[in-house]
Parts: C-alpha cells; structure tokens; sequence
C-alpha cells in the first residue's frame, strides 16, 4: 500500500525544503499578528464586549426591569401592550428575553451612553440587534453588563437567535434610537 | 465475495488474513469486517440526516417554506445529530481500523470489543433519533440547558459515546500489538499518525461529553435539579466543537492518503507535517471557545487565548497542511514527468477519478471557505457581528461537509474496490459525483454566510417574522440568498443521492473483483504503488513553483477577508 | 524489529532525536492531548465561572 513508514528512520534530522520552512515561517508571523489585532483592539477598537456579569436570578432581574419600566415608560409600542420605556442617559438600562419576547422596548438617545442589562427568565436567548447585527448570547440567570453607544437614529429590531422552542420565531423586540431632545 | 487470490492465513494469534492483491498488505479480516458494517452504517447516517437536511433547507427557501415550524425544528436537530455526530463518526471509525490494523498489517486489538463498541453506537444512535422523531426532544444538537429533552435523548448519546470510546481504544490497542509483534519498522507512517491525532482528539471529545451529558441526563429524569447553563455551555462544546476536530485531523490523514495512493505522493517532510499533527493534540481543542465568545462571565483573556488555539498554533498546522499536500503533489506528479509550466502537473491529475478530484476540491472547500472563515468567526470580537447566524451554519458546512464529507467520500471510492472488492458500479456518475456534490455544498456554505452577514439568524423558521407582534425585514438580498441556499441544497442533495447509489448499488449488486479486472483497471495506479511508494519518505528539495502560487493566493485572500471582517465591525455601534 | 531508541535503518549508531521520540510514543501524545485542553480550556473556564460575583 502507497501508505507506509518513513523510509528513513531519522526523519527528524532530515533537513527542511526552503520553501516549506518559509510558509511556515509566515503562517507563524500571521498567527502572531491576528493575535495582536484581536488584543490591540481591546485598547484602539470601540466594539469590546465588556467582562462585567454577575450572577442574578430571574425574580431579582425582574423586579429590576420592572423597577425601571415603572420610572421611566413614556407609551406603550403599537398596540402590542408592550411599554417603551425612555431612561435617563448614562443610566442602567434592562431588556429581559422570556418566550417569546423581548421586554420591554427601549428608546435611547444618540451618542450616549448606557448601561445594557441582559438576562432571561427561562431559557437561553440570543440578542440580535438588526439590522447593526450585534449579536450576543442570554442566560438565565446571568445579568451580562454592556456599555453601549447608540451612534445612529432609527428603529431598530431585536430579533431572538438562539433557538427558544417553538415559538422562536415570533421573538422580536424593539430599540429605538432618537436625536437628543 | 471473496475473491483471494491466495488463501486466508492465521497469523499466530489466531487472527486471519488475507493478503490484498493489489497492495500486498496483510488485511485482518476481523478489521476488514468492521470497517464494512462501520461504513455502510455511516453511509445510512449520512443518507437520513442528509435527506433532513434537504427538508431544512426547503423550508429556509422563503418562495417554498416547505415544513411546519414543529417538523422543521425537529428535523433541523435529528440533521445535527444524524450527519454531524452518527455519519461523521461511524466513518471516523472505520478510518481509524484502516490506519491501525490494514495500514500497519496487523491483527486488530480485541475484535469482539470492537464489535461491542459497534452495537453500542448502533443502538446509542437509534435510541437517539427516536427521541427526536417522537418530538419530545427537538432542542437541536447543542441541546443547551435548560431547554429539556426526553431522557432517552441524552441516554442515547451516552451510550453512543461509550461505544465510540470503546473503539477508539481499540486502536490504541491496535498500536500497541502492531509494535509488539513488530509488524511496521520504525515510525507509523503519517497517516496513522494523523489517524492518532483524531483518536486523541476524540479522547477528550468524549470525556468532555460524560461529563455534561450524564449530569444532563439524571436533571432529565429528575435526580438532579440544576444544571448552569453556562457551565453546560463550555462543557458541552468542549465535546461539541472537538467533535469537529476530529473530522479535521481525519480527514488531513484521508487527503495525505490519497495523494500518496493515486499519485504516490510523499510528504515534502515528514517532520513538518507530523509537528503540525502535534499542534492539533496540543491546540486544537481549545477551539470551542469559538462558541463562547459572545457569553457572559469568561473574561476576554480566557477567550482570546483559547479561541486563538493559543497564539494561533493550530491554525499554523492547517497551514502547513494546506501547502504541504499540494506541495507533495507537485512534486510526485513532477517526478512523474508532468514539468511543463506552472500547472502542468495540476491539469494532468486524475481528474476524472472520483477519489482525486473529491480529495482536491476536500482541501480548496475546507481551506478557502471553511478555513479563513472559521478563524475570522472565531475572533473575539468579530464574533460580535456573526455569532448565531448563518453565518455560523454557512462556516461549518464548509468545513464539515465539503471538506470532511468530500473527503470520506474520495476514500470510500478507494474503500469499496479494495475493502469490499467490488467494481465500482455507474463509473461516469461516480466521476461526476464529486463536482456536484462539491458545487451544491459550495452554494449552501456561500449563500448562507452571506445571508448571515446580512444578519439572518440561523436554527429559524420563518425570516419574514410573520407571525410576530413586531415587525422585521431583513433585506431583500437575504431572501434571495435563501432561495438560492435551497437551490444549492437541492444540487448538494443530488450528489449525495448520486454517492449513495454508486455506494449502496456496488457494495451489494456489484461485480466482485477478480485478478483480470484488477489487472485491466487497478485502484492504485502503478506509479502510485510498487516502487515509488515503497520508497516513501521526505521529498527532496523539491521545486514548487505551483503550489507557491497557490498558498499566496489563498494567504492573500485571507488577509484580505480578515481585515473586511473588522471594518464591517468598527461601524457598529461602540460597545464595551 | 528494530528496537526503540535507534534507527536500524538510515544511521544505525545516531540516537533517536527527542521530539521523535515523543512523536513516535501515542499514549504521550495522549496524556499531552488531553491535559492540555481539560487544563486550558475547561478547569479554566469553569473557575472563571465560579467566580462569578453575585448581583447587587
């Protein structure tokens, strides 16, 4: 068969071709240097995932929303009952993701900043911010801590992508982003 | 069937023989057994779950929306199982009895433990796919917590996990005797040694999985309480990700095997080529992070270090892989007289043998789409724009159909007429097999990462939100992008159809091998066997001016993808 | 059978070079192949986990 031992059983000391040991070469140096990109952004890029999370449960992240929901809602969104809710700039803004929504509705100002509490009550979420595609994953029972900086105005969905059951592809939640008043 | 030209022989452990007529190998025939019913299960797997996923893609088509919601996201979590875990690993089996007892003409360790191991992952993988066609357990592949599946989902995962790590160390054991007995010289060759990076990998896969899923199971039926979804989370995708790496170490040794068989290709070192095998055992694995860059509570260096296969070093061996496999067929099919220009000895490949051409398109599949693109997914923060959408689906059917199934597939061409002895039935759909399949399997991983940049989510049912009291539109290119995944789909199906007929339709109805045929039409050409090979070793000092051409596209293309990648990113909004 | 630790057949007096040796001894390869993710990869992530402060 085409497939056997070395034929020389110091395959070790064989010496190398010039142009293997030089592919090797940059494949090493471009490891180096995607290493450096992804750790040089954490000082030079704006989009970091922050390491902020602590452990909660869902009553406690709950009574937090809710808490907020109460001092901050300015209208209901559409006519699907759900409250949007507008906060303070600089202030800790929640969205909880349950089956199958996203609660409640956001509304940010431009170019602030705002502290993102997610979580979920019952299984895991996927946040997805469309059409910017953030993406970033909810359990329950963890409160992920983001800042974020809305730069752009509009309307923007919330849709679930981590599968949630059959009901999965109702999930969709709502941030709007509007000029500072 | 059988056909010998010689008579079986009993070795002096009481294992019998035969001795291969085109290769000259000593062929156990307790190995040669397994590997038939390993195989010919793989290939059920991969015809169920390919089918199923033919209906998930179906239903992805917007103008066809074939399924139900309920069967789709049923069916979308029996194709996970069914192609991803029972067809690859089947497979992964019978490639790992072929590397230790056929490649290093020796008996096979322990064969009734070795058909254990075979009845366990039958009835783990049966008991599995019943779970999930009964509904209770439609919670998809990664089955995270605390989403609940019936018990015996995860009892039949458990039980075919013991019996593949029965036959993983079976293999061991294969080794071990091989040594003992003395039946190779020197080192294994280097595609047993690939077959051992994959074995060990697979080690860790499963361990990682009995450590998650039989927690999983007793919280299924109730003696446990609480199983934290993170927690599950980086366990299970120590198993679910490493899964993934022993296709990519099986399927380099099935590529090095090929080019050595058909061209008689030798590696251009055979240091180079096993330390970049020994940069897989070492870092590979620490590429399920790639699943946890988008979680709460592990700290961005646990994240850059693992998800970077520590500074990159496993990626430096796919590298090294990429440019030393075309590099070795260079140089054989140079050696052979084909000098003329760059790409002389590219053109004059045997193209038309379905074993070489799914092997070719196996490496610029996996390298150019799988590849490039699962590192760019697996960077900490460019996972932020990617992470759960097609994207992800549109990466991984690159990597692990065009290139891990393609590459299963060019051997089993090899497998049939030397491991069964069968002509291979319908030549011209054969030779067109490949080329289908990889078009079709090309389209879907395109059209998917496109749809995914685009921001669609993947594991969902319906894009246009129909049903939800919020509205969404995705672009309108996503839609078209969908239609043109099912169309992709429906010509990937094709050529699967096509590998199961000349497979199925071969192995039962076709014409044994016999002396004259094998003589009229060998499976290993004779520049591929007989001398040249027996003197395989480390290619020397050869020049390689095509495959110089080739890794610098390929790098250039990758610098160039990857910096795309982070502008798209830095015009999202600011997050820290 | 050539005996471990020297070639017999390209340069029978040289000593096996080490990394060949490691390379050539699968249960090593095996402890490496395991340690080395279960230590990185997983005791490290789960520790990250469990210490996870508790929400105000």
């Amino acid at each position: 068969m085409a497939i056997s031992p070395p034929e020389n059983k110091l395959w070790w000391k064989e010496p190398l071709s010039g142009v293997e040991i030089t592919w090797v070469g940059i494949a090493f140096l471009w490891g180096l240097v995607m290493f450096g990109t992804m750790v040089s952004w954490h000082f030079v890029g704006k989009q970091n995932l922050s390491n902020e999370t602590y452990r909660t449960t869902p009553d406690a992240f709950g009574e937090k929303v809710e808490a907020m929901v109460e001092r901050f809602q300015v209208r209901e969104e559409g006519d699907t009952g759900v409250p949007v809710v507008h906060p303070t700039p600089g202030s800790d803004v929640y969205m909880l993701g349950r089956l199958w929504e996203w609660w409640p509705v956001l509304e940010l100002e431009k170019g602030q900043n705002y502290r993102l509490h997610l979580s979920s009550t019952d299984w895991q979420h996927g946040f997805s911010l469309q059409p910017q595609n953030i993406n970033i994953q909810v359990h329950p029972g963890y409160d992920m801590v983001l800042t974020i900086t809305p730069d752009k105005a509009g309307e923007y969905a919330v849709v679930c992508n981590e599968f949630c059951g059959i009901g999965h592809h109702t999930m969709v939640g709502k941030i709007h982003v509007v000029d500072k008043k | 069937m059988a056909v010998d030209t010689q008579a079986p022989s009993r070795g002096f452990s009481g294992a019998s023989y035969r001795t291969c007529p085109e290769t000259g190998l000593k062929v156990c025939s307790q190995a040669e057994a397994l590997i038939k019913v390993n195989a010919v299960v793989a290939v059920v797997f991969l015809a169920v779950g390919g089918f199923f996923g033919l209906l998930v893609a179906l239903t992805r088509w917007p103008a066809v929306h074939l399924l139900p919601a309920d069967w789709f996201y049923l069916l979308l979590t029996a194709h996970g199982a069914d192609v991803l875990l029972f067809w690859i690993i089947f497979f992964e089996v019978a490639v790992l009895y072929f590397a230790s007892a056929i490649i290093l003409n020796c008996r096979l360790a322990a064969p009734k433990w070795a058909w254990l191991a075979f009845v366990l992952m039958v009835v783990g993988a049966v008991v599995a796919n019943v779970a999930v066609l009964q509904g209770e357990s439609s919670v998809m592949f990664t089955s995270y917590v605390p989403m609940q599946a019936a018990p015996h989902f995860y009892l039949g995962l458990i039980v075919f996990a013991v019996g593949a790590l029965i036959a993983v160390f079976v293999f061991f054991g294969t080794l071990v005797i091989a040594k003992e007995e003395g039946s190779y010289e020197g080192s294994v060759p280097l595609v047993t040694f690939g077959a051992i990076t994959a074995a060990i990998i697979a080690v860790f896969t499963i361990a990682s999985g009995a450590i998650i899923l039989i927690p999983t199971f007793l919280w299924s039926v109730g003696y446990i309480s609480h199983i934290d979804p993170l927690m599950y989370k980086v366990i299970w995708w120590g198993m679910g990700h490493s899964s993934q790496q022993i296709n990519v170490s099986a399927q380099v040794a099935i590529w090095y095997a090929v080019a050595a068989m058909l061209l008689g290709a030798k590696p251009l070192s055979e240091k180079v080529s096993r330390m970049a095998f020994l940069m897989y055992i070492l870092f590979l694995q620490l590429a399920s992070a790639h699943h946890l860059l988008v979680e709460p509570g592990v700290s961005s260096e646990w994240k850059i270090f693992n998800t970077s296969y520590a500074l990159y070093l496993a990626v430096l061996g796919s590298m090294i892989h990429g440019m030393s496999i075309p590099g070795a067929m260079e140089a054989a099919q140079r050696r052979a007289g084909f000098n003329n220009g760059m790409f002389e000895w590219l053109r004059k490949a045997p193209w038309g043998n379905p074993a070489f051409s799914g092997v070719a398109l196996s490496i610029v599949i996996f390298g150019f789409l799988g590849g490039i693109t699962g590192v760019i997914m697996g960077t900490e923060q460019l996972n932020l724009i990617m992470h759960n959408t097609l994207y992800v689906p549109g990466h991984f059917h690159a990597t692990v159909v065009g290139g891990t199934t393609l590459a299963f597939m060019a051997i089993t061409y090899l497998v049939v007429p030397l491991i069964f002895r069968k002509e291979i039935m319908f030549k011209k759909i054969a030779q067109w097999q490949p080329y289908v399949f990889g078009a079709g399997i090309s389209g879907v991983s395109l059209f998917m990462m496109g749809a995914g940049t685009l921001g669609v989510s993947r594991r969902h049912w319906d894009i246009g939100f129909s049903d939800a009291a919020m509205s969404f539109d995705y672009p309108a290119t996503a839609f078209l992008m969908m239609g043109l995944n099912g169309i992709s789909a429906i010509l990937a199906s094709l050529g699967g159809l096509m590998f199961v007929l000349v497979v199925v339709c071969s192995v039962f109805f076709g014409k044994a091998r016999t002396p004259e045929s094998i003589a009229a039409s060998p499976t290993l050409p004779s520049t591929g066997t007989a001398e040249t090979v027996t003197t395989y070793g480390s290619e020397k000092h050869p020049k390689l001016p095509g495959t110089v051409v080739l890794v610098t596209v390929f790098f250039v293309a990758f610098v160039l993808y990857y910096y795309v990648n982070w502008k798209y990113l830095s015009e999202v909004w600011p997050l820290s | 059978m050539s005996e471990q630790g020297t070639g017999s057949g390209g340069a029978p007096e040289e000593r096996v070079p080490a990394m060949q040796r490691l390379l050539d001894n699968p249960f090593l390869l095996l402890f490496m192949g395991v340690a080395s993710p279960a230590a990185l990869y997983l005791l490290w992530g789960v520790m990250e986990l469990s210490q996870i402060p508790i929400a105000q």
